[in-house]
């Protein structure tokens, strides 16, 4: 079977390794499955055709061959046990992530706020590109690193439109506020769930400047339909000019906001505004 | 000295007490036969109300961003389909086929417990109406898993979703009681001679379902309790805000969800290890294999509920335990497979519809099985996870596994039911419709979850060939509903004008056959002696020795004038 036919019959990838890595653990998979579909199948349409009922025909009375019984037992297990073999062969490329390229974003030595868990994990160097992944009825929401204040405040964000730099590790922290969601773009990767109370995590890392587009699996809701999630990958240099660019807006918009809810307060009294 | 006292016949009478007729005696009986037709027609009616749900959202996907319902209608039609099919039709469906064939097939004359059996029945005909009750208020939305935060009051306050718990509570109930009742009949009341190694393998196989019941259904009925004290009176189990834990309803509803798996299948594998030597005149190949398998599946089912929380936080020891105690699952499931077709191989294979569907069953199994691997696989199943390759998964081993096997019971039973034959010309048709529309529904639907379409979705892009793939699988599920049409029209006409069956028109291997087509309210006069795994062929073999005086070839082994072959 040439591969390029069964190209639709094998997950997205190509965003990144990660994704890659599965699509490649599917094709091993799938090779597998087409062998004994068609062996089991074959088998079966055969015994149909081969054995239907003519006249004279004495059917033999079997019941049983322990020899041959054992056998496909011992090889269905074989085979499992070597589809087990290849999993966990290509099980460390699709949960580690790897260093971040030279042309990636230059990372400072992988900030205060990341940590190393069971779960979570991080490219050799330590150093990757956090953003935390919050899922809400019916919106992703994204805080990038760059808080101005060090409790987080003050960070960077973006909804639906994640926006990363080119050859550069992203690391995911990704959490609900209310149900639980699913983070997913299927050329970047594997979904996990985004539980409140719980944290997730994942990674990627895109090589080609582009738009991966996923959205959130798991239903969450009336609006689950229309959960989007985009993630656009830049090139290192336009990504430093667009995260300064939102950070810019948003403190505009947060001033702006201020003054506003001033000015009104002055107007009506503290207790009419909220968040005075 | 002992005395030899030559044993007296003695002339065993009991009264047979007149069939109740009119339509209260339907309510008031007690009789397996009777309470086994309220389960199957009761049970089909809530097939064709989730299969007209299923229609409803093909049509809405046949194109993109359609807008022939709403997304609020959309959600509660998934909904209403899921927790229909599972809970109202499939395990109720294989508890009415074994209400009227396990007495029968063990050679006894009711179930242990007649009036237990008939509360079961009310308790899911309850179920159900309180269920489909919530349809003129506001049906449940969060899908037939309701997770947690989701199905909360705070994001699902109606009382759709109470429905739904109590449809959980009902049905639990009677499919408790029901287990117990199965067991208890099938432990104690076998007709001599029927020793474990002889009980048929559709006996073996309700035997397990009703181990798996008993196991699995407290579980989420606890659970289902939680989320309602949850959601009424103030506790808060699974509410993050105040310290419960989502994930938590998430190993409760799968410890129970996944052995529910195979409490849909098990039965169904019975079944089509009872109809394949019946048509291939042949004895089934391998019985302890495929009875050990049996019992090996039920086993390893209550290890494998995590390969339904890959995308969850958890653990690395778990996720790679859950996929190796999945792969080991496929072995003795793979097994089974196996053992029928060499049960087809070197018999004689008379294709009629009963064997059709039960070799659709095979086929249609052997693709869910294989794509079952994949999911098991955790890293492929973070991709494929909740996207249409789980929807055509779950339905090739739900609809072309369970309900196949079931309409092959339907074609293999209802001359015994009703002593008359379903035809087999619409009998076919039904089944090429159903097998054709189902590939067509379903074995593109992998692709689109391919593609990257996440499962219970009201719209989508047209992206790629999202909108030809759906296409095809609309034009596929209408295909597949004319065919369950064709299979009603049959049981209707039939009913009426079909050619009479006499009590054993297969010539089948099992007890049942041995009575009169429908079977008198006591079942049998005479209980006959098991001697073998395929009574039945021994009895033919009996009355045909004596018939045709065929003592010449040693008739020793069987005295003759024996009243336990009771012919």
């Amino acid at each position: 079977m040439i591969p390029s036919t069964l190209a639709f019959f094998t997950p997205l990838s190509g965003g990144s390794p990660n994704a890659n890595e599965i699509d490649s653990l599917f094709k091993i998979t799938l090779y597998v499955a087409l062998v004994i579909f068609v062996l089991v199948e074959g088998a079966l349409l055969y015994a149909l055709l081969r054995f239907r009922a003519r006249k004279g025909a004495v059917p033999a009375q079997i019941r049983g061959n322990t020899r041959l019984e054992v056998g496909w037992t011992v090889a269905a297990a074989l085979i499992l046990v070597g589809l087990a073999a290849v999993t966990f062969a290509k099980l460390s490329s699709i949960q580690n992530p790897p260093n971040s390229s030279s042309n990636g974003v230059a990372l400072a030595s992988s900030g205060n706020r990341l940590y190393a868990s069971a779960q979570r994990r991080l490219p050799p160097n330590g150093k990757s590109l956090n953003i935390q992944v919050i899922g809400r009825q019916f919106i992703w929401q994204y805080f990038y690193p760059g808080a101005s204040e060090p409790d987080g405040l003050g960070a960077p964000y973006s909804y639906e439109d994640m926006v990363v730099p080119t050859n550069t590790t992203v690391t995911l922290d990704i959490e609900s506020s209310d149900v639980v969601h699913e983070w997913w773009v299927p050329e970047l990767g594997p979904k996990f769930q985004a539980v409140p109370g719980y944290h997730n995590y994942s990674w990627f890392k895109v090589l080609k400047p582009g738009i991966y587009r996923g959205q959130c699996s798991l239903i969450c809701g009336r609006g689950h339909a229309r959960m989007i999630a985009t993630v656009r990958a830049l090139p290192p240099r336009e990504f430093e000019a667009w995260l300064a660019s939102q950070k810019k807006q948003i403190t505009e918009a947060n001033a702006a906001a201020q003054a506003a809810r001033k000015k009104l307060s002055t107007q009506t009294g503290a207790g009419q505004v909220e968040n005075p | 000295m002992a005395t030899y006292a030559p044993p007296i016949p003695v002339v065993s009478a009991h009264r047979v007490e007149r069939e109740p007729r009119g339509w209260t005696s339907w309510i008031t009986t007690t009789d397996h036969k009777r309470i086994g037709i309220m389960y199957m027609v009761t049970t089909f009616l809530f097939f064709c109300l989730g299969g007209v749900e299923a229609l409803m959202m093909r049509l809405q996907l046949g194109a993109p961003n359609n807008t022939l319902v709403t997304p609020v209608v959309y959600n509660q039609l998934f909904t209403m389909h899921g927790s229909t099919m599972i809970f109202l039709f499939v395990v109720p469906m294989m508890a009415g086929l074994a209400n009227y064939f396990v007495p029968l097939m063990i050679g006894a004359r009711d179930m242990a417990f007649p009036r237990l059996n008939a509360l079961s029945y009310w308790l899911l005909l309850a179920g159900g109406v309180v269920f489909y009750a919530s349809i003129f208020w506001n049906p449940p939305e969060a899908g037939w898993t309701s997770y947690v935060p989701l199905s909360l009051t705070s994001y699902t306050p109606s009382g759709g979703q109470d429905a739904w718990i109590y449809l959980i509570h009902l049905t639990g109930l009677s499919s408790i009681l029901g287990a117990i009742n199965f067991y208890a009949t099938i432990a104690n009341m076998r007709a001599r001679g029927m020793s474990w190694g002889r009980l048929p393998l559709f006996i073996w196989a309700i035997l397990t379902y009703s181990i798996l019941i008993i196991f699995a259904m407290p579980v989420i009925a606890g659970a289902v309790t939680m989320l309602l004290t949850d959601r009424h009176f103030g506790t808060h189990f699974f509410d993050p805000g105040t310290g419960g834990s989502p994930i938590l309803w998430q190993h409760l509803f799968w410890f129970f969800g996944h052995p529910e798996v195979y409490i849909m299948i098990l039965p169904g594998f019975g079944i089509v290890s009872e109809i394949l030597p019946v048509f291939a005149r042949k004895p089934i190949f391998g019985y302890k294999a495929i009875a050990a398998a049996t019992v090996a599946i039920a086993f390893l089912g209550f290890l494998t509920w995590a390969h339904h929380m890959f995308t969850t936080p958890i653990p690395e020891a778990i996720l790679v335990f859950v996929m190796l105690s999945s792969y080991l699952i496929a072995v003795p499931t793979g097994v089974k497979v196996l053992n029928w077709i060499a049960t087809l191989w070197r018999g004689t294979v008379e294709l009629k519809t009963p064997l059709l569907f039960c070799v659709g069953f095979i086929a249609l199994f052997v693709i869910g099985g294989i794509s079952g691997v994949f999911l098991a696989t955790f890293p492929i199943d973070w991709q494929v996870k909740e996207t249409y390759f789980l929807v055509a998964h779950l339905h090739f081993v739900l609809m072309g596994g369970s309900v196949f096997t079931i309409f092959a019971a339907i074609y293999y039973w209802f001359p015994k039911m009703t002593g008359r034959m379903l035809d087999e010309g619409l009998g076919k048709l039904s089944f090429y419709l159903m097998f054709v529309g189902f590939l067509a529904t379903f074995l593109i639907q992998h692709v689109i979850g391919l593609d990257g379409m996440p499962r219970r979705v009201y719209e989508y892009d047209n992206v790629g060939n999202l909108a030809l793939y759906n296409q095809i699988s609309t034009v596929g599920s209408f295909i597949l509903g004319m065919g369950v049409l064709v299979t009603i029209v049959n049981v209707v006409r039939s009913l009426k004008v079909g050619v009479t069956a006499g009590p054993d028109p297969w010539k089948a291997n099992t007890l049942e056959w041995f009575t009169t087509s429908p079977p008198p309210v006591n079942n049998f006069d005479t209980i006959p002696l098991v001697r073998s795994v395929e009574p039945m062929k021994d009895i033919r073999r009996e009355i045909e020795r004596r018939t045709h005086g065929t003592q010449a070839t040693g008739g020793a082994t069987v005295p003759t004038g024996a009243t336990q072959v009771g012919v």
